[in-house]
C-alpha cells in the first residue's frame, strides 16, 4: 500500500503586540496569496482597536528602551540579525511567495536585509557621536545637544518590499530608542509576521515592536491621529493616504517622514535614523 | 525691605527716525500694496501711532515669492565665500546700528531698554556672525558633502523677539544658499523694515530679502503659496498645527518653533538667591512673552516657604513702566489683545481656585500693563497650570520626591524648556535626562546663543534654531527634494513656474 503524501503543518499567522501573539480583537483575517493568486494563508485583518492596543504597549516599553544602554540597545539587535539567519531560508520563501521573485533575487533581498540589521545594529552607540554638539557658547557655560529618540514611532512598512523595505524603516527607528508600532505591507505580511516570531525571540522588550496585518488605511488612519503617538513614517501610504495621515498627524504635531522614491537595496544612509531624534540641549553654569 | 526710588533716566528716542509709513520690501524695492490696504502700528506703551505699514495680499505675496525665486538663480549659485561676506557685512551693520534699532524695538514691542540693548541686539549680531562663517563650510556640517539649498523660504516670525527671530531665520536661511520671504508679526513689522534698509547697506542682492506686513492672512497665503520650498514658522501652536496641515501633501519642508509651558524646578538643596534671580529672569524676562518661559515653577515642599518669601521680596522690587526708561525691569504687554488673554488667564487661575498675588505697583495711565503676578495653591488641572499665558504670570506647584517633579514637569503636550536648580550634580544629570524638553537649563534659565540649539519636543513644535543643527532646517538631505531636483524652471527660463511645486 502506498504512503499518502504527507500534510504539512500549516502556520496559523497573528499579530505581534506587546510581546504575545494575539489575534485581531476583532476576530477578521484576510487571505494572503502569491503575486499570481494562489492562497498562502490566512492573516489577521487587525482593527482600530488593535491599533489602539498596540500603542499602548509601544508606549509602556518606550521607557525601559530609551533608558536601556546603547550597547544593551545594539546587542540586542545583532541578536536579532543572528536569529534572521536561523531562518533564512523561511523568509526566502515567504518572500518567494509573496513578491513573485525568483528564488536568487528573494535570497539577494532576505541577505541584504539581514546584513542591514546588522549595520543599523551598530549605529546604536555612534548616533549620538554624529547627531550631538559641544556647543562654544559666548558665556562662561557647559552646553550640550544630544540626540533622544522622539518616542512612540508609527511605521507604515513599503507596501513593494515587504521584508528588506521592513526592516529598513523597523531598525533605524528603534535602535535609538523609540518604540514602533508596525503596519505590514497589506498585500504581503507574511515575512513582517515571521519577523515577529524572530523579535520575540531575541531579548527585544515585549512592545518595542508591535506588528499589525490588514487594510493600511484602515490601521493607518487611528495611528495617524492617535494623541500618543510622536511620529510617523509614510513610507508604504499612497499620495491620496499619505496626505490625509499627514493632515490627521498635524493635530499633536507628529513628526512626519513622508513617502519617498526609496531603493531599498541601496546604502539607506542616515536620514531614516535621524529621522525619529529630538535634539537636548542642556545648559549648565562654570564657575569655580 | 526699602524700595529705591530713581529718577527717570530715559533713553533718547532721537536715534531712531521712524517715517510716517512703509511699504512692502520686495525685490529690493519699497512699494505699497497691490490693493493699496494699510494698517497702523503702536506703540504698546503709550497707544501713540509709529507708522503706517502695507498690508500685503495674495498679489503682493506672488510677487514676493516671484523675486524671491528668481533671485535664488543667482544667489544659491554664488560660493559660499561671498554669501557669508554679504553675513558678515549685516552682523556689522547690525552692530553698528544697534541703538537705533534697540530703541525702536522697544518703540515697536513695549520691552525695556535694558533687554532690548543687552540681549535682542547683541544677540541678533552675534547670529549673523556666526552663520556667516557657516556659509562656505556646509560640506563640513554632516548634511552630505554636497549639500543643497531647498530654494525660497516663507518664514512668519512673532512680535516678542521681532528682530531677533528675523536674524534666527534669516541668517541660516541666507547662509545655505536659500532665498526669503519674510513676514513680521503685524504688531511689530518695524524693525523687520529697517531690516530692509540694512540689506540694502551691505548691497545684498535684490530679491534675496524681501519683507511682506500683514496680518495672518497674509502669512496663510505665504504657507499656501505653491512656489515656496519651505516654511519656517515661531508661534502659536494652534497656528503651527494649521500650517502643520496646510503643507501636508507638499514637498514644504517646515520647521516649527511654538508654544510652551516650562517647568522650572526647585530641588531643597537650591542656593535659594540664585534660584530667585532665575525664576523671576524665567519668568518676567520680556513680559513673559516668552516660548520657553519657566512659567510653572516646582518646588519642593520643603523649601516651599522660604522660596517664595524670597520670590515675592524679590518681584516687589521689579520696576514696571516705561520701555525706554533705563531702569524698567518689566515693560508693556505687547498688545491689547494679548493683555486680554494674560487678564483671561489669571482670572480663570483665581476662578478656579489658586490664590492670587502681586506686589504694590502703579501702571502707568495709557498702554497696556500687566503686574507680575504669581499664583500658589495651583494644581495640574488649572488652566494656568496647562495653558501657555505668555505674560507675567507664574504658577506655583509643590513635589516631593525627583520622581514626582518629573512626572509634574512633562505633564503638558509641550516640550519646548525645563529648568533644574540643585546643587547635586548626579540629580541634574538625571532630571536632564528624565524631561522632555529641547532645552534644559541648569542653575540657570533662558539662555540663548547662536551656536546652541534651540527647539521644542512634542506639540513645542519640530527641528532646531541656532547651531549646526539649524542649517539642517534650510538644507536638502541627499534623498530631499529640492526646487533643483524637482526640475523646476522660473517662468522666464522656459519653465512651467511655480505650479508644478504642488503634486
Amino acid at each position: 500500500m502506498k504512503q499518502p503524501e504527507r500534510l504539512s503543518v500549516l502556520k496559523t499567522y497573528k499579530l505581534f503586540v506587546g510581546g504575545k501573539f494575539p489575534r485581531s480583537e476583532s476576530g477578521r483575517v484576510y487571505e494572503v496569496t502569491t503575486a499570481k493568486g494562489q492562497w498562502l494563508a490566512n492573516a489577521p485583518l487587525a482593527s482600530r482597536k488593535d491599533a489602539r492596543d498596540a500603542v499602548v504597549a509601544a508606549r509602556k516599553a518606550f521607557g525601559g528602551w530609551s533608558g536601556a544602554t546603547a550597547y544593551n540597545r545594539g546587542q540586542i539587535l545583532y541578536r536579532v540579525a543572528e536569529m534572521l539567519e536561523g531562518r533564512r531560508d523561511q523568509f526566502v520563501a515567504e518572500v518567494t511567495d509573496g513578491e513573485g521573485l525568483s528564488k536568487a533575487k528573494a535570497t539577494a533581498q532576505v541577505d541584504a536585509a539581514i546584513d542591514r540589521w546588522v549595520w543599523y545594529a551598530g549605529w546604536s552607540d555612534k548616533t549620538a557621536q554624529i547627531a550631538g554638539s559641544a556647543n562654544p557658547v559666548a558665556g562662561p557655560y557647559f552646553n550640550l545637544s544630544s540626540p533622544e529618540p522622539t518616542g512612540v514611532v508609527a511605521l507604515l512598512a513599503p507596501q513593494e518590499s515587504s521584508f528588506l523595505g521592513l526592516v529598513s524603516v523597523i531598525a533605524p527607528a528603534i535602535v535609538t530608542g523609540n518604540t514602533a508600532v508596525v503596519v505590514a505591507s497589506q498585500k504581503s505580511p507574511l515575512p513582517a509576521l515571521s519577523l515577529a516570531e524572530v523579535l520575540a525571540t531575541s531579548d527585544l522588550p515585549g512592545g518595542v515592536v508591535n506588528i499589525l496585518s490588514g487594510r493600511t488605511a484602515e490601521i493607518s488612519a487611528p495611528l495617524a491621529a492617535h494623541q500618543d503617538v510622536n511620529a510617523i513614517d509614510l513610507a508604504g501610504a499612497d499620495e491620496a493616504l499619505a496626505k490625509e495621515l499627514e493632515i490627521a498627524a498635524a493635530d499633536n504635531l507628529k513628526r512626519v517622514l513622508r513617502p519617498q522614491a526609496v531603493d531599498w537595496v541601496a546604502d539607506p544612509g542616515t536620514t531614516r535614523l535621524l529621522a525619529f531624534l529630538e535634539t537636548k540641549t542642556v545648559w549648565h553654569p562654570m564657575g569655580a | 525691605m526699602p524700595v529705591f526710588e530713581y529718577a527717570p533716566a530715559p533713553e533718547s528716542r532721537a536715534v531712531v527716525d521712524i517715517a510716517p509709513s512703509y511699504g512692502l520690501f520686495i525685490d529690493g524695492e519699497f512699494g505699497e500694496a497691490g490693493d493699496g490696504k494699510v494698517f497702523k502700528t503702536l506703540s504698546p506703551s503709550s497707544e501713540e501711532v509709529l507708522s503706517e505699514v502695507a498690508q500685503a495680499g495674495a498679489e503682493d505675496v506672488d510677487r514676493a515669492v516671484k523675486a524671491a525665486r528668481k533671485a535664488f538663480t543667482t544667489w544659491s549659485a554664488l560660493p559660499g565665500s561671498e554669501r557669508a561676506k554679504y553675513l558678515f557685512r549685516i552682523a556689522r551693520i547690525i552692530q553698528e546700528r544697534s541703538r537705533e534699532l534697540a530703541v525702536l524695538e522697544s518703540l515697536d514691542n513695549g520691552k525695556p531698554i535694558r533687554e532690548s540693548r543687552d540681549s535682542d541686539l547683541p544677540l541678533v549680531a552675534a547670529h549673523f556672525f556666526y552663520y556667516a562663517g557657516w556659509a562656505d563650510k556646509l560640506a563640513y556640517a554632516g548634511y552630505g558633502q554636497d549639500p543643497k539649498p531647498l530654494g525660497v523660504a516663507g518664514q512668519i516670525i512673532p512680535w516678542n523677539f521681532p528682530l531677533l527671530m528675523l536674524a534666527w531665520k534669516i541668517a541660516p536661511a541666507l547662509a545655505t544658499g536659500n532665498t526669503v520671504v519674510l513676514k513680521p508679526a503685524e504688531t511689530t513689522p518695524l524693525s523687520a523694515l529697517f531690516f530692509a534698509d540694512i540689506c540694502r547697506q551691505a548691497g545684498l542682492p535684490k530679491g534675496v530679502v524681501n519683507i511682506i506686513t500683514g496680518d495672518g492672512s497674509t502669512g496663510a497665503e505665504l504657507v499656501a503659496h505653491p512656489g515656496i520650498d519651505k516654511v519656517a514658522f515661531t508661534g502659536s501652536t494652534e497656528v503651527g498645527k494649521a500650517i502643520a496641515r496646510t503643507v501636508a501633501g507638499t514637498k514644504k519642508k517646515v520647521t516649527l518653533e511654538l508654544g510652551g509651558k516650562a517647568a522650572n524646578i526647585v530641588f531643597d538643596d537650591a542656593p535659594i538667591d540664585q534660584a530667585v534671580e532665575g525664576i523671576v529672569g524665567g519668568i518676567f524676562f520680556n513680559q513673559g512673552h516668552v516660548c520657553c518661559a519657566g512659567s510653572r515653577l516646582l518646588v519642593q515642599e520643603s523649601v516651599q516657604d522660604e522660596l517664595l518669601d524670597a520670590l515675592k521680596r524679590r518681584m516687589s522690587t521689579l520696576r514696571v513702566g516705561d520701555p525706554l526708561d533705563k531702569n524698567t525691569d518689566i515693560g508693556a504687554i505687547n498688545s491689547a489683545e494679548q493683555l486680554a488673554r494674560i487678564r483671561a488667564l489669571a482670572d480663570a487661575g483665581e476662578a478656579e481656585g489658586a490664590e492670587r498675588w502681586a506686589p504694590q505697583c502703579e501702571l502707568p495711565s495709557s498702554g497696556y500693563w500687566f503686574a507680575p503676578t504669581l499664583f500658589t495653591g495651583v494644581t495640574q488641572a488649572h488652566r494656568i497650570a496647562r495653558e501657555e499665558i505668555f505674560g507675567p504670570v507664574l504658577s506655583v506647584l509643590t513635589f516631593r520626591t525627583p520622581e514626582e517633579a518629573v512626572a509634574k514637569a512633562n505633564n503638558t503636550p509641550y516640550g519646548l524648556s525645563a529648568g533644574i536648580w540643585t546643587e547635586k550634580g548626579s540629580r541634574i544629570l538625571w532630571m536632564a535626562n528624565k524631561l522632555r524638553a529641547g532645552v534644559v537649563w541648569s542653575n540657570t534659565f533662558n539662555k540663548f546663543d547662536p551656536a546652541s540649539p534651540f527647539g521644542g519636543y512634542k506639540e513645542s513644535g519640530y527641528g532646531r534654531e541656532g547651531g549646526r543643527h539649524g542649517l539642517e532646517a534650510y538644507l536638502a538631505g541627499a534623498a530631499e527634494p529640492t526646487s533643483e531636483r524637482r526640475g523646476y524652471l522660473p517662468p522666464e527660463a522656459g519653465g512651467q513656474g511655480e505650479g508644478e511645486h504642488d503634486r
